[in-house]
């Protein structure tokens, strides 16, 4: 064989002789545009966009005190969607006291089936107009159909769907502590899964005996207004649920209102901390989900191509704009190299792109203001020292996006180790042994989530039982249901949502 | 209509009452299709191998039309059960919440159906505002079993703090099939309040109707059908309980009895013959106020009779 | 005793004692293998894609009988359909026909002047579970008569047994009594049981020198999954990246539907990439798939659903 036979060309068109090549570099696959997927649009006729959104108080559509509104808009496209009512104080007293008297007059003197078999009519509802549902939550908040599809609509109807079940069964849930309602609920979404969200609020405080005003978050409030017409079509009575839009000065109204005997919020531990401290010296009962920073934990025994599903999930799933994001992959060194080849390998095959697209994996980034702390976080990456790499990919035009990137040469101290980005960026650290990887998957304000990957059973428990974690996914990643309790330890919140024990967040026990 | 005469041709007593019987038939406009009651078994209707047949009569109609329920025999029992094995893997296999929306579904057949099922207790014997309120409460308590299939879990299990390095867990699991004697009254109420809680844990039924109103247990049964339950689950037969129910306690492939206002000497024979297979056996006489009390018939007490615990031991190390 | 390959896939060197190489393979994680597999199955594939990946299809297929009531009459007639699927010029001819030994001449004469390959089954197909001795002569005979491509079985018995030494053996012998014609390695994966004991045989088959692995003989169920075939694409992936040497793959039984094909195409593309997409790596051990494929083409084409009564069932 002559030095000439033994080269081997790489993929990028230069050559180089074989000794001096190693093995990943000669040998790399392709994932080109030999078969390309074409656009497959989700057909959107058959749904309507109202022009313009009322608040929905006391079972009717009423305008805004102040008159004005504002526009929501396509995070894909930047165009606008839809006119939504601007809700201020005077609109959150009008919620609030709707709510009470909804609860005096008819929540709290319904007996408890007939507030289950309300909030069942809900949850069939809503599986009715799941398709919908779903288009209008990606156009307006850039996750893509697929997910909202497949993901959101179903865990959202099953939030409603479990609750239903709860309604006449407080006294066994709580036996013996004489289990009833708080009264009403003043409760604050986000953006990420804004119809989900608004299901983990809504069915178990219906289902406890509440009513409730609910805020959805400003960039995304269309898909809870449609929810708000569902629980119109299924006559629940009036003052039950009362939605409110608005931006920050309206969830403080919501937040701040005496009227409101309890808090639910879901957002950034920053907002997090400022409620709880407006809360405090009052009575309210509170209960908080807030961010986080999950370790995603690798031992070399896990079945890695199996890993490399959870770890990609884990971490860009809806962009990352997940509070339970695996945003740190903590792996054992003696894995690390394969793993990244695969890890890379597999971001070749995401499709970034337009959300109402039934292939795209990854969609766009929720508003221009999340996008550049995207950006300047990742940059203060490169600046700390770690080494990026991003998906290659085409992005669109206009909108809001960016690539799937992962981060090595990671250590604790960076930023990008220990900031929540929320958004679609790994960042990649090693360990050597079991102790260590606990002691840095624990080593964080946050405690939401975490992950281990290993085929040895023993292990997976022995890491479960000492990661500070309110939830801990072994061998699979962003896995929910309703009966399974979910929330944080440490400065991710406090509260459960979910199971049995999410019920406690809106009752009083003796 | 024919005028009689006798056999002297002039009108008489008797012939003036023949006439006047005669003169009272009104042939419809409109003749009916008349129902054939049959049992429900494996998703199918069927009558009895034994082509048996108990006749039940219709208070409500005027002149007291006659129809007929098939009466189960022995080999009856036998073939359902067979049927309800077969369905057991599938049903035990499904999710806890896609067996709630199945108990759902039922009960929305069951609420488009009210009519026709309060009209089946009348003519059961029932009152028209008793049987109203039956199937009321019927439609209600599969709402509140739908509600039961994901949540019972959360009170039964437990993570068990054993004193060493092991992760211990209890979780309840179905038995298989479980054989019903249904309460003679309330007929409807009693049938399903029995049901619902056994099968809502993953377990099968075969069941045995009230005696007293075995026609208002076949039209159960097509609502039963309509819904999204898989053939199988749910099996019922109208037929003598004294006869069929020591073929039912004797099986050996039924795991459990739940019987209802036996008489003290069948429930004996019942119990003694469980024996062989050592099942497990509830046996209770609630009255009707007992059947409509929502809070006590919907314990998960009732579901916990029916369901094993399994603990498993794993060590937690490196 | 065969000369088996170390562990990189090289042969060793001429003189020195046959060792058989480290079979060890990752384990699988059931549920989420599975779960891909799905997910994979959710891409549209619409139009021009459409018919780009159904014409693809049928230049992969492996068109298939393999029936005791088999005759050369039977096989002729599959053979014209295999060389010519459709008249118009837009769709390809199939890979290959797969016939049992005895019916290889039929098909190599009907087939001649076509692209298309003689595939036969050998080493006592379904069972394998003959002497070695008669199995090799089962392949040498079916390559005498002309074969181009052998498809073997496994023994299942010994995988299960955990004689992995044994697999490997029978393989790489196999492998020399096919000489020119290439082989295909029949793991039988709805008899091993588990993921784990799949890529184990993918490994074993590999390394003593398998050019392509195949899920099944389609003569029992399960046979080819969407999931198993991913875990078999893992394997060849990782044996890529050890060795260089890129290893076919081809699913068989239970594909009956165009909606099927694309979607382990799909798996395909998402988990090898580009240089998978042709015949020479991948095909599809299939019969009653080429007619859905050829409606679903036709539909595209007209715009209305078909009906099997416009293509020849031969």
């Amino acid at each position: 064989m002559t030095a000439k036979e033994a080269t081997i060309t790489g993929t990028n068109g230069g050559s180089a002789p074989l000794a001096a090549v190693t093995p990943a570099a000669r040998t790399a696959l392709d994932f080109g545009n030999a078969w390309s997927y074409a656009p497959a649009p989700e057909a959107t006729d058959h749904v309507r966009i109202q022009p313009r959104y009322e608040l929905f108080i006391g079972g009717k559509w009423v305008a805004p005190q102040s008159g004005k509104y504002f526009d929501t808009t396509s995070p894909s496209t930047e165009q606008k969607l839809a006119e939504v009512a601007e809700a201020d104080e005077r609109d959150v007293d009008l919620a609030v006291k709707a709510a009470r008297s909804g609860y005096e007059k008819y929540w709290s003197k319904l007996a408890p089936i007939e507030r289950g078999k309300y909030v069942y009519r809900i949850a069939r509802v809503m599986q009715e107009k799941a398709r919908e549902l779903s288009i209008v939550e990606t156009m307006d908040g850039g996750k893509p159909i697929k997910e909202s599809r497949d993901i959101d609509l179903p865990l959202a109807a099953a939030h409603f769907f479990y609750y239903a079940g709860w309604a006449d069964k407080l006294a066994y849930a709580f036996p013996g502590q004489n289990p009833r309602p708080l009264g009403v609920a003043g409760q604050v979404i986000p953006w990420n899964f804004p119809l989900l969200m608004a299901a983990w609020k809504l069915a178990p405080a219906l289902a406890a005996g509440n009513t409730c005003v609910l805020k959805p978050a400003e960039t995304t409030p269309l898909s809870a207004l449609m929810l708000a017409k569902i629980i119109e079509e299924c006559d629940l009575p009036p003052g039950v649920v009362n939605i409110v839009t608005g931006a920050g000065a309206t969830g403080a109204a919501v937040v701040g209102h005496p009227g409101v005997d309890k808090v639910a919020f879901t957002g950034s531990t920053d907002v997090g901390k400022r409620i709880q401290k407006a809360l405090a010296g009052t009575n309210k009962k509170l209960t908080l989900e807030l961010g986080g920073k999950a370790a995603n934990i690798v031992f070399a025994d896990a079945p890695l191509d199996q890993v490399v599903e959870g770890v990609i999930s884990g971490i860009f799933f809806n962009q990352g704009h997940v509070c339970c994001a695996g945003s740190r992959l903590l792996v054992e060194e003696s894995a690390f190299e394969v793993l990244l080849r695969k890890l890379k390998d597999r971001m070749a095959t995401l499709r970034v792109g337009d959300p109402l697209d039934k292939n795209t994996d990854v969609g766009a980034i929720n508003s221009k203001m999340q996008l550049d702390k995207i950006r300047q976080l990742v940059e203060s990456g490169e600046q700390e020292g770690a080494e990026r790499f991003s998906a290659p990919c085409t992005l669109p035009e206009r909108g809001y996006w960016f690539a799937p990137t992962l981060f090595t040469g990671v250590s604790q101290s960076h930023r990008i180790a220990r900031e929540e980005i929320f958004g679609p960026v790994l960042s990649v650290m090693t360990f050597r042994t079991p102790d260590e990887a606990i002691e840095k998957a624990n080593n964080t304000m946050y405690g939401l989530s975490a992950g281990v990957w290993t085929d040895k059973g023993s292990k997976s428990f022995w890491v479960a039982q000492r990661l500070r974690a309110g939830v801990v996914w072994a061998n699979t990643y962003n896995k929910f249901d309703p009966s399974s309790p979910f929330g944080g330890y440490k400065e991710s919140g406090f509260g459960r949502e979910g199971g049995r024990q999410g019920l406690l967040a809106y009752l009083e026990v003796d | 209509m024919a005028r009689t005469k006798d056999k002297n041709g002039g009108a008489s007593d008797a012939g003036q009452r023949e006439e006047a019987a005669a003169a009272a038939f009104e042939a419809p406009a409109r003749v009916g299709v008349r129902k054939a009651y049959k049992m429900l078994v494996g998703g199918q209707f069927i009558r009895s191998e034994s082509g048996r047949y108990r006749q039940v009569s219709d208070p409500m109609s005027l002149g007291g039309t006659k129809e007929n329920v098939p009466w189960a025999s022995r080999k009856d029992v036998r073939d359902a059960v067979v049927v309800a094995r077969g369905a057991w893997e599938g049903w035990s296999g499904r999710t806890a919440y896609n067996r709630g929306q199945i108990l759902y579904r039922l009960a929305e057949m069951l609420e488009a159906r009210q009519g026709e099922l309060s009209r089946a207790l009348e003519r059961g014997g029932l009152d028209a505002e008793r049987a109203a309120a039956e199937v009321a409460a019927t439609i209600d308590r599969t709402v509140a079993f739908a509600g039961w299939t994901d949540k019972y879990q959360s009170l039964f299990a437990s993570y068990n703090p054993v004193a060493g390095p092991h992760f211990n867990f209890t979780v309840p699991e179905p038995m298989g099939v479980v054989g019903v004697v249904a309460p003679a009254r309330p007929a409807l109420l009693g049938l399903m309040g029995a049901i619902l809680p056994i099968i809502a844990s993953g377990n099968v039924v075969v069941a045995l109707a009230s005696e007293a109103d075995p026609r208002t247990a076949c039209v159960l049964g097509e609502a039963l059908a309509t819904s999204d339950l898989p053939g199988g689950v749910i099996n019922v037969l109208t037929g003598p309980a004294a006869e069929l129910l020591p073929h039912l306690a004797k099986h050996m492939d039924v795991a459990a009895l739940d019987l209802h206002g036996l008489e003290p000497g069948l429930l004996r024979k019942a119990e003694e013959a469980a024996v062989g297979s050592v099942k497990r056996v509830r046996a209770r006489s609630l009255d009707e106020a007992a059947w409509m009390d929502a809070a006590g018939a919907t314990s998960p007490r009732w579901i916990e009779r029916f369901v094993e615990l399994k603990t498993v031991w794993h060590p937690a190390g490196i | 005793m065969a000369l088996g390959s170390n562990g990189n896939g090289a042969p060793s060197a001429p003189g020195a004692i046959s060792t058989r190489p480290d079979f060890t393979a990752p384990t699988v994680d059931k549920v989420m293998v599975e779960e891909r597999a799905a997910a994979l199955g959710k891409r549209s594939i619409k139009k021009e894609a459409k018919v780009a990946g159904l014409r693809l299809s049928i230049a992969m297929m492996d068109l298939t009988t393999l029936e005791g009531k088999d005759s050369p009459g039977k096989v002729r007639q599959m053979c014209q359909k295999a060389r010519r699927p459709d008249a118009s010029p837009d769709i390809p001819p199939v890979a290959a026909v797969c016939v049992y030994p005895t019916l290889v001449s039929v098909a190599k004469s009907a087939l001649e002047g076509s692209t298309v390959k003689v595939a036969s089954v050998a080493t006592a197909f379904p069972a394998g579970l003959s002497a070695l001795s008669v199995k090799l002569d089962d392949v040498r005979r079916a390559v005498e008569w002309g074969a181009d491509e052998i498809d073997m079985v496994i023994d299942r018995g010994a995988m299960l047994a955990g004689e992995h030494d044994k697999i490997y053996d029978e393989i790489a012998a196999v492998k020399e009594a096919c000489g020119k014609a290439h082989l295909k390695v029949i793991l039988e994966t709805g008899e091993l049981g588990t993921y784990d004991r799949v890529r184990k045989a993918s490994q074993i088959a590999m390394l003593a020198g398998a050019d392509f692995i195949k899920t099944s003989t389609g003569k029992i169920q399960p046979a080819a999954t969407p999931a198993v075939t991913l875990v078999m694409l893992e394997a060849i992936r990782d044996f890529y990246y050890a060795t260089g040497r890129r290893i076919g793959m081809k699913p068989a039984g239970g594909i009956r539907t165009a909606k099927q094909a694309l979607h382990y195409l799909v798996i395909v593309k998402e988990t090898l990439g580009d240089a998978w997409l042709t015949p020479d790596l991948f095909r599809f051990g299939a019969s009653t798939l080429l007619n859905d494929v050829l409606m679903q083409l036709e539909k595209e084409r007209t715009g209305a659903y078909q009906s099997g009564d416009y293509f020849s069932k031969d």
